[in-house]
């Protein structure tokens, strides 16, 4: 059935527009007093919320033993080909067998899908929450090995953007 | 006039001139830290103690830049435009009362730079001609953007001085005078006296018409940044764009000091006698003054950040049907009433 939709008639007051402009700066003005959404990047960094995907990290055992066992995983699975890894018979007598002697992402073609961390079948590759990491040169976007196990002690134990900077 | 006379009047020159463009400068540091409040930001607030050198930063940045004249442009007009509409808007200034006399070493020295007999004529005659700049502008430029604006801002111009002179009218009936410094006398006393309240229809017009006067929102159709680039003003850089900007809120401040004058009593304080109290009446009257006129700047940048733009045809809509019978409605019945009085 159809129903008749009745159209608003303006009443007398709407139609001064007096009042309701008087409404409009109103509101402005109680936004005026309003709690500032601005966050003054340099000095206070915004924190990113759990599972947020940035910068990897290469994870360690406790006994600081790299936990990668190069298997590849990870590079078969980026979809950007951002992974380069280098395998070798790993130098320890027990363990894993295998070790990678390189592993560089490219950064600048990593999109930060986060398969490689799925993919990862030893929990070694894992995105951080470091977001501001910018460069002036590619080579600085190109992180190693040793780049990423440094990543892995900057946030092993607590948020990167909650550590009090200089100190 | 004598020397000393002389000596006084260029001094009231200087402070005044001085005081516009420091209130233009401070004028463009609270539009964007309001218009930031407003949106829910903290706007500039990096150079000097919580921004207030920004202004300084902005005129540096105006000055350094490459000062860019379009080989197409009309170069005479092109280049008299901006100082077509900066110099009216400052010149206008000249015939406010900002505050009552000052007696100095035996000498009343009223403050006010010009008081001319004419002074409600004087400064619709160069508001008008301030618009001219923007036509001019937007003409000398030569591109299709900047010509709109002017086109638009021309027609702005007919459909709102109009409005504005009639509601001046009924202000002028009801004093006698076109001089500012009896329209600010004959308001003294109680604050109803103030001619917004014996005048509520003429000021709505007039603040309507003032807004489209000095190009602000919702009636800035001729910068209209979103559908004409910017305007007036797209083929212009560097200082000359900074004159554009200066001449806009120099605008401001004078139809602020205006509406403050016509309608609110000018440099009077309600219930107090400035004149008894000698040159502390007039340093408190010179306050009153300068806080009214704050109030209506501020409404200025509140009214930009709260309302959309008007259409084109809407504003010829409101000017023609709207605002212009009511203004002659109310002459009318002003003129009435102060016959039945007499």
């Amino acid at each position: 059935m159809a129903t008749v939709v009745k159209s608003y008639e303006p009443t007398f007051r709407d139609k001064l527009y007096i009042p309701a402009l008087f409404q409009g700066l109103m509101l402005t003005f109680k936004h005026m007093f309003k709690k500032k959404v601005t966050i003054q990047y340099p000095d206070e960094k915004h924190v990113p919320p759990e599972g947020y995907r940035g910068l990897h990290r290469l994870n360690k055992y406790p006994d600081g033993r790299i936990r990668c066992v190069a298997c590849e995983m990870c590079a078969a699975a980026c979809p950007a080909h951002c992974i380069h890894i280098v395998p070798e018979p790993s130098p320890w007598e027990e363990g894993k067998e295998r070790y990678p002697v390189r592993f560089d992402i490219d950064l600048l073609r990593c999109i930060f899908c986060g398969f490689c961390e799925m993919a990862c079948p030893e929990k070694a590759i894992e995105l951080t929450e470091i977001y501001d990491f910018a460069d002036y040169s590619r080579e600085g976007l190109w992180i190693d090995k040793a780049g990423l196990l440094e990543i892995y002690e900057l946030t092993k134990t607590q948020n990167y953007y909650t550590v009090p900077n200089d100190e | 006039m004598d020397l000393i006379g002389f000596i006084i009047i260029c001094i009231k020159v200087v402070v005044v001139f001085a005081a516009t463009m420091l209130a233009v400068m401070g004028m463009i540091y609270a539009e964007r830290r309001i218009s930031a409040f407003i949106q829910h930001r903290l706007g500039p607030n990096r150079v000097g103690p919580k921004g207030l050198f920004q202004p300084l930063a902005d005129g540096l940045k105006f000055l350094m830049k490459e000062d860019i004249i379009p080989a197409a442009v009309n170069k005479p007009l092109y280049l008299l435009a901006p100082a077509m509409l900066l110099i009216p808007a400052l010149m206008t200034f000249a015939v406010i009362p900002f505050g009552s006399s000052l007696t100095l070493f035996g000498r009343q020295i009223s403050l006010q730079v010009a008081d001319i007999n004419i002074g409600v004529l004087y400064i619709l005659a160069l508001t008008s001609v301030g618009v001219y700049g923007i036509v001019l502008a937007g003409w000398s430029s030569n591109s299709k953007y900047p010509l709109l604006g002017g086109l638009r801002s021309s027609a702005q111009l007919i459909s709102y001085e109009l409005a504005m002179g009639l509601a001046i009218v009924a202000i002028v009936l009801m004093t006698g005078s076109l001089r500012l410094n009896d329209i600010v006398t004959s308001q003294q006393g109680h604050l109803f006296s103030w001619y917004v309240f014996k005048q509520p229809v003429a000021f709505l017009i007039f603040l309507i018409a003032v807004y489209a006067e000095t190009n602000r929102l919702p009636f800035d159709l001729a910068e209209a940044e979103q559908e004409l680039v910017g305007g007036y003003h797209t083929e212009y850089s560097s200082m000359k764009f900074a004159m554009f900007f200066m001449a806009e809120y120099a605008n401001m401040i004078t139809a602020a000091a205006l509406t403050v004058t016509l309608f609110f009593g000018g440099w009077d304080i309600p219930f107090v006698d400035e004149a008894a109290m000698g040159n502390w009446g007039a340093l408190l009257s010179g306050i009153a003054f300068i806080l009214k006129t704050a109030f209506f700047l501020f409404l200025y940048i509140w009214v930009r950040w709260t309302f959309p733009r008007f259409r084109y045809d809407q504003l010829m809509n409101l000017g023609w049907k709207v605002m212009l019978p009511l203004a002659l409605l109310n002459i009318f019945i002003t003129g009435g009433i102060l016959t039945i009085i007499s």
